[in-house]
């Protein structure tokens, strides 16, 4: 059977289309149960043998879901205790259309068999389908299909009970009309057993209101006024960015304004949530204020008690009134949210009160408190969890949300790792089953197949060299005379392709993890680990699969000619970088691997020198490594990671391998080559930079690379030997982020790798830990005939997309990275003060940010309490100092800090510094071990205190 | 846009309900004007198109065309202004057109037997009314038809399909507007069915090697299908045609 659906849109221009489409009609869609006995078999995992247990129904029964459920309890629903589910087309359809998140979650649930989905295409078949009726709603149709297959399969199987449910009351009581069994979700998760956990999962809707509720806050616009209004230009749309230090206030960022939005207060905000897209309205510029400084924390504890804000209010205000001409921004009002964005949120509870309503404190202070309710706050109070907003009335002061998973106990180590995978984005859960049932059976064997496939180079000494307790050990080297007084430099790469074919699970799994993620005493692998510890890994005298890179070089490390196969390898010795350094240092040893090392060693050294002549950047940033107690999984010491020769040697040949790969790999595949390219930062990035050297007296030069190479080895200084450093650290931070790009979608010049300086740069040498890798080894593979493409390597689109994902992951698993070392810094100073030297990275108006080396921390001084102006300082902006006296702290200087960490807040610790060296009365502190042995924190605070509130006496006299 | 639309759903049906190896709806009809020599009216899908054919006759115009060896086949291809979502400009003479034109006339060239008509000229007029996707394939069993109500001797049926790839995996028939837009690249295959011989494939970008031969196959057997259809078409009419004059069909 054959209809049409026709229906206006709106293209891009603005001109209304009417489009019509096809329909078919089927007669061979099928009910998905096994027992009726007229339609046939389908794929299906309803099945008899599970009974969904509610009170409310004496019966087994099947469930029939309406979309609001799916968009809206999705939580509930990816609790196994739910079973039997039909899910129909037209609810399918519109939940894709509404969010698509949501229907990757759905997907994921009716993929899984044990959850016993089905998927009934009410909308082709035969007696399902009705056309929509004149003037009808979109959404009255959609309910209308949905009530029609519940009839249908009521008729059809008379024998078995259907239950639809819905939380849209219209539908519902349509339903009753029509016989159909209906209930709300809230009735019916009341009435499961073992329903207490899950209670707690539902999304309340705003039916609980009482009438009598003062509203908090003004009414929102309705969708429609807002477009009206923005299309007039009283309104503006842009996204709401909340303030970290003051709840009452955040910004608008409107595209095609200069200057952010800013938005104050109770009424100002009106229940925008950070990354909100929102419509507002500008105030008259009469009434135009600039941002406060004040910190303002939410304090409060009740639901309904709004006194406190209004306090905090009025300090508001005030401040707004004093405030300075030259700082006043475009001010106006959130009147309505246009999109919401919110997400999942991790945090913990707050305080001790009793009751079902409690306060969730999210840990990214830019997001309000919410309002939970539960059942189990007793047991919360000592988790991390995981929360999500479902609604804001207006009569309330917080969101209300509902309670997702616990995490785990708080301030473990498991827990926290868990909270910054989650916070990060890492995908992080077991490997599936189908994903492992695409590894090699163990014994993993080489057959005479494979040998013949590869070059033998079994025979040859090669070894490798990685940072100790390294088990993914993906790149091995060997260095040896040949005829003509030539070398032949080989560098061996794990084949992880030959495990990894395209279009697997795995292979999928792998490109969606795209990166092997590091915490401190965890990692997440990229691929599992039987690859990544065993098969792939080159460990010592062991067999294993390679992809060579071979050249042939004269002793000035000339490249004669360049050789790319697969390979057999056995790495005779797998070495740490210091074990390495001692065989090339120790002159007693002469053995082939002490020889080709030396070999490598000499080579490497020329080649850096050729590449830092031709303008690459050496780069500084403060790293560090955490020593943990093996047992019991604490750090026991902080450490800046020792560098070796062999460090530079290994790094020197890796390059050299990329970039020979990066040459193949274009020429054969000009339009889908993965490369890795590092844009040009524009010059204004560099503005700290030039800054900071003017006052030391170096003129940075940034025009070129190489121009900026060769100031910064000019700048250095006799007395300060660290300044070199800061200033890489400071130019470091002037980079743009490298990213893969498919050569087709750059122009050639493009390509340039500006850190490297190099014209053309890939990945090719981590496969195991790096998904682009692969891809470039799957690249490499073709063009030396050792394997065939596929279409998906091929289509520069698909790699676009690939593409983009990588570099997304990769950004994230680097904050990943950097947020699990903060942790365990943390961790390593609680309860510990210590004093320690550190040099001043910025000077600010009333901190100084102080960098110290030793832990690679960077955090502020303040000179006064926020807000405040110190009155022992005087801040210099031109020249970027701070006097006290006749003492002047410059950028760089060199001082001595105490260290303490401040817990009062469990969620964001953070560093106290107090000023030792140079002394300066009335702000410094005692050096430890001088005078009091132990300065207790407390007294010191409070002593800061006292000061802060005398200055600011001082500040009203002045003002 | 593509990337959270798939074209095959889960559960195997298409956008509009069909699965991979669907044809759309084809209806036609021959003979629906009179003036010319033959004509025919076809529907697939939403796609709809007339054909007109006109001659044998004396070749027109620039009479140095003419061949010695065989008929001169002229195609014109033109749709309405009213065919698509936004109206078109012009009708005909752009280059979309006159490629199609092209096109066609190598399709027809194929099936028409032209060496029984030496030094005269064959006229075909297709007009497209609704265009849904698949314009050529539509266009050319149109055509088919209207050479057939005209009585000229043809080799064989010449038919048209398109074929895609859904999800980039599955191949599919008979690709529709929605689909081409959303979709990868489209293989269009002008083909004599009965004899297997392909007179014209297009590919509107390029299929990798290892997609290629199982999307022209179901192409193929998108060409036998709308073949079968036709068939079944052209007997009705003949029937229909024949009894009027008093023939008497045999069961």
């Amino acid at each position: 059977m054959f209809t049409t659906k026709s229906f206006i849109k709106k293209n891009k221009i603005g001109n209304y289309l009417k489009h019509v489409r096809e329909h078919y009609i089927r007669d061979d869609i099928f009910c998905g149960f096994s027992c009726c006995e007229t339609c046939s078999l389908v794929e299906s995992s309803l099945t008899e043998e599970y009974v969904n247990k509610c009170s409310l129904f004496k019966f087994n029964h099947y469930l029939i879901l309406d979309t609001n459920i799916i968009l809206e309890q999705m939580d509930v629903l990816e609790e196994p205790i739910i079973g039997n589910c039909i899910i129909l087309h037209t609810v399918l359809k519109e939940v894709k259309h509404r969010s698509l998140p949501i229907y990757k979650r759905l997907m994921s649930i009716v993929d899984n068999p044990s959850r016993h989905f089905y998927i009934f295409t009410n909308d082709h078949h035969k007696d399902t389908f009705m056309p929509q009726k004149d003037g009808e709603l979109i959404n009255d149709y959609n309910d209308r299909l949905i009530r029609k297959a519940c009839s249908w399969y009521m008729d059809h199987l008379p024998n078995k009970k259907f239950v639809l449910l819905t939380d849209d009351r219209a539908n519902k009581n349509l339903a009753k009309e029509d016989e159909i069994p209906a209930v709300t979700t809230t009735e019916y998760v009341k009435h499961l057993d073992e329903q207490v956990a899950l209670g707690d999962k539902l999304k309340k809707k705003d039916s609980e209101v009482q009438k009598d509720a003062k509203s908090i806050f003004p009414p929102h616009l309705s969708t429609s006024a807002m477009l009206i209004g923005i299309k007039e230009g009283k309104l503006y749309q842009g996204t709401f960015r909340a303030s970290r230090d003051n709840f009452l206030e955040g910004f608008v960022n409107v595209e095609g304004f200069e200057d952010n939005v800013l938005v104050q207060g109770r009424k100002g905000l009106n229940r925008a949530v950070d990354g909100d897209v929102v419509a507002v309205q500008m105030f008259d510029k009469t009434e135009w204020v600039s941002p406060s400084e004040i910190v303002l924390e939410d304090e409060g504890v009740s639901e309904e008690n709004i006194k406190d804000i209004q306090k905090n209010e009025n300090e508001l205000k005030k401040n707004a009134k004093n405030s300075k001409k030259d700082e006043i921004r475009p001010t106006g009002c959130v009147v309505g949210i246009i999109r919401r964005k919110w997400r999942q949120y991790c945090g913990i509870l707050q305080g001790n009160s009793d009751g079902l309503y409690q306060i969730f404190v999210p840990a990214d202070s830019s997001i309000p408190k919410i309002r939970i309710e539960t059942r189990q706050a007793e047991f919360l109070r000592s988790q991390k969890f995981i929360v999500t907003i479902d609604s804001w009335p207006q009569h309330s002061r917080y969101p209300h949300g509902h309670f997702v998973r616990a995490l785990g106990k708080i301030g473990q180590q498991s827990t926290e790792n868990e909270v910054v995978l989650l916070e990060h984005d890492v995908p992080h859960s077991q490997f599936s089953e189908e994903v492992l049932s695409c590894l090699p059976k163990l014994p993993w064997l080489i057959t005479d197949d494979d040998v013949k496939k590869r070059v033998d180079l079994r025979g040859i000494d090669i070894c490798s060299v990685d940072p100790p307790g390294c088990t993914d050990i993906d790149d091995a080297l060997h260095c040896r005379p040949i005829e003509g007084d030539r070398l032949e430099v080989g560098v061996h790469i794990a084949d992880v392709s030959h495990f990894i074919r395209p279009g697997t699970a795995l292979d999928l799994e792998a490109a969606s993890r795209a990166t092997t993620v590091y915490l401190i005493n965890k990692r997440i692998d990229m691929v599992p680990e039987l690859l990544s510890s065993n098969l792939c890994s080159l460990r010592g005298g062991e067999e294993r699969f390679a992809f060579s890179c071979i050249w042939e070089m004269d002793k000035e490390a000339n490249i004669i000619n360049t050789r790319f196969h697969k390979s057999i390898i056995k790495s005779k010795k797998a070495m740490t970088y210091e074990e390495a350094q001692i065989t090339i240092d120790d002159k007693s040893k002469n053995d082939s691997i002490a020889q080709s090392l030396r070999n490598l060693n000499m080579l490497a050294k020329i080649l850096k020198k050729g590449r830092l002549q031709k303008g690459a950047l050496v780069l500084a940033s403060p790293e560090v490594k955490i020593r943990m107690d093996s047992e019991t999984m604490e750090p026991l010491d902080v450490e800046i990671k020792k560098m070796f020769e062999t460090n530079s040697m290994v790094e020197e040949f890796m390059l050299l391998a990329n970039i020979s790969v990066a040459q193949k790999i274009l020429e054969d595949f000009p339009d889908c080559a993965m490369l890795r390219r590092h844009p040009t930062p524009p010059s204004t990035n560099f503005d700290p930079l030039v800054k900071a050297g003017k006052h030391l007296g170096f003129d940075m030069k940034i025009d070129s690379g190489k121009n900026l190479a060769q100031s910064l080895d000019d700048a250095t200084c006799e007395t300060n030997p660290y300044l070199n450093t800061m200033l890489r650290i400071l130019a470091t931070r002037c980079m743009l982020q490298a990213v893969y790009f498919p050569s087709g979608a750059m122009q050639k010049d493009e390509y340039f790798h500006y850190g490297l300086a190099v014209p053309l740069y890939t990945h090719f040498t981590s496969p195991i830990r790096r998904y682009a890798d692969i891809i470039v080894h799957r690249l490499l593979a073709v063009t030396c005939g050792a394997d065939s493409t596929y279409p998906n390597l091929l289509n520069k689109q698909k790699t676009v997309e690939l593409c983009q994902n990588l570099n997304y992951r990769n950004r994230m698993a680097q904050y990943a990275g950097r947020a699990s070392v903060a942790f365990n810094t943390h961790l390593f100073f609680k309860g510990k003060v210590q004093d320690e030297e550190g040099y001043v990275l910025y000077v600010r108006k009333n901190a100084l940010q102080i960098l110290i080396p030793k832990y690679g921390l960077e955090c502020n001084l303040f000179l006064a309490t926020k807000g405040e102006t110190s009155n022992i300082f005087e801040y210099d902006e031109d020249n970027q100092t701070q006097k006290a006296g006749n003492l002047i702290i410059h950028s760089f200087d060199r001082v001595v800090v105490r260290m303490s960490l401040d817990s009062k807040n469990i969620q964001h610790e953070k560093f106290t510094l107090q000023l030792v060296e140079p002394f300066i009365e009335g702000f410094s502190v005692q050096p430890l071990g001088q005078t009091e042995m132990e300065v207790d924190t407390n007294e010191a605070k409070t002593d800061k205190k006292r000061k802060s509130t005398s200055e600011k006496g001082n500040n009203k006299r002045k003002s | 846009m593509s990337r959270n639309k798939e074209l095959l759903s889960k559960i195997g049906l298409r956008l509009d309900g069909r699965r991979a190896n669907e044809l759309r709806r084809i209806r036609c009809k021959l003979g629906v004007f009179t003036e010319p020599d033959g004509s025919a009216y076809i529907e697939q899908g939403l796609t709809k198109v007339l054909a007109a054919v006109y001659g044998p006759h004396q070749v027109r115009g620039q009479r140095s065309k003419a061949q010695h060896d065989g008929a001169l086949v002229n195609c014109q291809f033109s749709m309405a202004v009213f065919s698509t979502g936004e109206r078109k400009r012009r009708p005909r003479g752009d280059r979309k057109s006159t490629e199609l034109s092209m096109h066609l006339q190598q399709a027809l060239l194929a099936a028409i037997k032209t060496e029984l008509y030496p030094w005269s000229q064959i006229d075909v007029y297709v007009e497209v009314l609704h265009a849904d996707g698949g314009i050529y394939p539509a266009c050319v069993n149109a055509a088919t038809l209207a050479l057939i109500d005209a009585g000229i001797p043809l080799k064989e049926y010449v038919c048209a399909c398109t074929a895609s790839l859904a999800n980039n995996d599955v191949p599919m028939l008979d690709i529709s507007h929605q689909e081409e837009a959303i979709g990868g690249p489209t293989l269009t295959v002008a083909a004599l069915p009965m004899s297997g011989k392909i007179v014209l494939m297009e590919m509107s970008q390029r299929f990798h090697l290892d997609h290629l031969p199982k999307v022209l196959e179901k192409a193929l057997q998108g060409c036998k299908d709308v073949k079968n259809i036709l068939d079944e078409a052209v007997r009705l009419h003949v029937q229909d045609v024949g009894s009027s004059t008093g023939w008497v069909i045999k069961n």
